[in-house]
């Protein structure tokens, strides 16, 4: 594998579109054609190379071996890291802009930093790691769009914004800090695990899927009706399946005695919000 | 050739190719396990009129599972594709979905997939729910106990069945304990099951019948109540003839099973009532599978 490393020479005046720089647009380019790609920032085009001092770590990079990108300083105007990569990795050392993981194939997908709205939005498979704090939209639709995240699993390590999964259709959002209002907001299918607290209107409107929470919401919508404490022996299975992930929910130990409360009510009532019962 | 003073005869079991999965039943405890466990498996000798032929492979401690409880690993086996599909269905439905606290898993991750939860979860009547988890499905169905737990599908393999040997001895009583010591050995070794009662069968057939209406009948060269009365295959000192019949993932399997069972009732000996081992066939016209009983019992051990 070979190492690709941006680092950004200054913070931009506007916000950058970063969409080409992914391991499969890269795969194969010399450092000079990557210097000449060009990057919309803004209302105008800029290059690769105005923006960053690039360093390829292996001999070559001109090999169609997986390439793995590192971006340096990484800053909140930078969006749309890692957009429909399918294979490789990239790790962003600092804060992203919105749109991270934008319709992401595959792969993986790191952020040191904090990340903007919509990260994993469109996201199909792959696992993106945010080791900050994601902004609101996290996996959920473009407004419009019918679906939100498909697949894949986001880790986020800090606390997320607002309407987390909003649409979901499938794939895991697991957040170890705090979730904002209208967590898992229409909900299609999916799970979304949160280890801190959730904001208001957890699971408003949701039509399936599931929503795994450390303690019962402070105000759970009427809409959700409580049906009681029960061991579920798919929550091992799930829990096993965070083994191999980084951050704390490796470490969660296996358990399965949850209180459900089946929901939303108001838009078929086959969701679910799952609260840790011992 | 002679082990221990009984004769291996010169023949060969005829087996034929079948298609198997594996399915991995867990429940609270061992005891509910091997309750659903017996009762998927259960009237499940031959393909004859049984639909598929079933047994348990062996017990999983609670760490070789899915969800971590304890278990019991299940092989069946029938004649094509959509039989085996069928069984799996009515028997998990019927023995596995409505034994308390079970749930069931894939035993095979590769080849074409058989439906497993994939139409069970219809019971649900819409209340059941979709978890994809580590690239698998699995159908939670709300039950009165509970959750039933399901994969959506398991794998398929093609296997060998009918593997088989004859024991010769004494009395009945000589034979039955040797067979029991054959099974306990063969059911040590992973991939094969003895699906017979108690992996032991006394009813060996022949082709055909004088009556028309059936194709088998029973081998009365083997009977030892018949020895005077028809072209007897048995001696003055046989009294009694017990078979045991294998289904196995592969030929290898069949061949290792074959070997360690005909190793145990050997130990037994002429002292202990045993004289002579053979084996089922059809002249090698029927069965993709031959194994001969000399060649298994020359091999080093695996």
């Amino acid at each position: 594998m070979s190492a690709l490393t941006f680092k950004l020479k200054a913070q931009p005046q506007q916000r950058v579109d970063l969409s080409p720089l992914t391991p499969d647009t890269l795969a194969g380019l010399s450092n000079d054609a990557i210097a000449a790609i060009e990057l919309q920032s803004g209302n105008r085009k800029i290059t690769v190379g105005d923006l960053f001092d690039i360093s390829s770590g292996s001999a070559s990079s001109t090999d169609d071996e997986t390439v793995s990108v590192i971006i340096e300083n990484g800053c909140s105007k930078l969006d749309y890291i890692g957009n429909g990569m399918t294979r490789g990795s990239i790790v962003v050392r600092g804060d992203c802009g919105a749109y991270v993981a934008f319709n992401m194939r595959g792969g993986a997908l790191t952020i040191e930093g904090n990340v903007g709205a919509y990260a994993g939005c469109g996201m199909k498979s792959g696992v993106l790691r945010i080791a900050g704090n994601a902004g609101d939209f996290l996996g959920a639709a473009l407004p419009g769009f019918r679906h939100g995240m498909a697949g894949g699993t986001i880790i986020v390590s800090g606390s997320a914004g607002e309407r987390i999964g909003d649409h979901m259709r499938r794939g895991a959002i697991l957040i170890e800090g705090n979730a904002g209002d209208y967590c898992g907001s229409r909900m299609l299918a999916g799970t979304i695990a949160v280890l801190g607290e959730v904001g208001e209107h957890c699971g408003f409107g949701m039509k399936r899927g599931t929503l795994l929470l450390s303690s019962k919401p402070q105000k759970l919508s009427a809409l959700f009706s409580d049906c009681g404490t029960h061991n579920l022996n798919f929550l091992p299975l799930l829990i096993k399946s965070w083994r191999a992930l980084p951050g704390r929910f490796a470490e969660v130990q296996p358990r399965k005695r949850v209180r459900r409360y089946a929901g939303d009510n108001a838009n078929g009532g086959k969701g679910e919000i799952l609260v840790w019962a011992d | 050739m002679l082990i221990n003073g009984v004769a291996i005869d010169d023949t060969f079991a005829e087996a034929f190719g079948m298609k198997s999965t594996r399915i991995l039943i867990t429940a609270h405890n061992l005891k509910w396990a091997y309750h659903s466990a017996n009762a998927v498996t259960g009237f499940a000798t031959s393909v004859i009129a049984c639909g598929c032929e079933a047994g348990i492979e062996r017990k999983l401690a609670p760490e070789e599972t899915p969800d971590g409880r304890p278990g019991a690993s299940v092989l069946l086996f029938a004649v094509s594709t959509k039989e085996l599909a069928k069984q799996l269905e009515r028997r998990v439905g019927q023995c596995v979905l409505t034994s308390p606290t079970s749930a069931v898993f894939a035993g095979i991750r590769e080849g074409e997939k058989l439906p497993l939860g994939k139409n069970l979860r219809y019971f649900g009547d819409g209340f059941q729910i979709s978890k994809l988890i580590d690239g698998r499905r699995y159908w939670r169905v709300p039950v009165m106990d509970g959750e039933f737990l399901a994969e959506e599908t398991t794998g398929m393999s093609k296997a060998v069945g009918g593997g088989n040997f004859l024991i010769l001895g004494d009395t009945q009583e000589q034979v039955l304990t040797a067979c029991e010591a054959a099974v306990e050995a063969m059911r040590k070794l992973p991939n094969v099951i003895m699906p017979f009662p108690g992996g032991v069968v006394r009813s060996g057939s022949k082709v055909g019948s004088k009556y028309k209406a059936l194709m088998a009948s029973t081998n009365d060269a083997f009977c030892p109540t018949l020895r005077g009365a028809t072209k007897s295959e048995l001696s003055e000192d046989i009294e009694a003839v017990l078979e045991i019949v294998i289904d196995g993932l592969t030929d290898v399997d069949v061949r290792a099973a074959m070997k360690a069972g005909i190793a145990a009732v050997c130990k037994f000996g002429t002292d202990g009532g045993i004289r002579r081992i053979t084996a089922g066939n059809y002249g090698g016209k029927l069965g993709q599978f031959q194994f001969h009983l000399r060649e298994i019992m020359q091999e080093a051990a695996p």
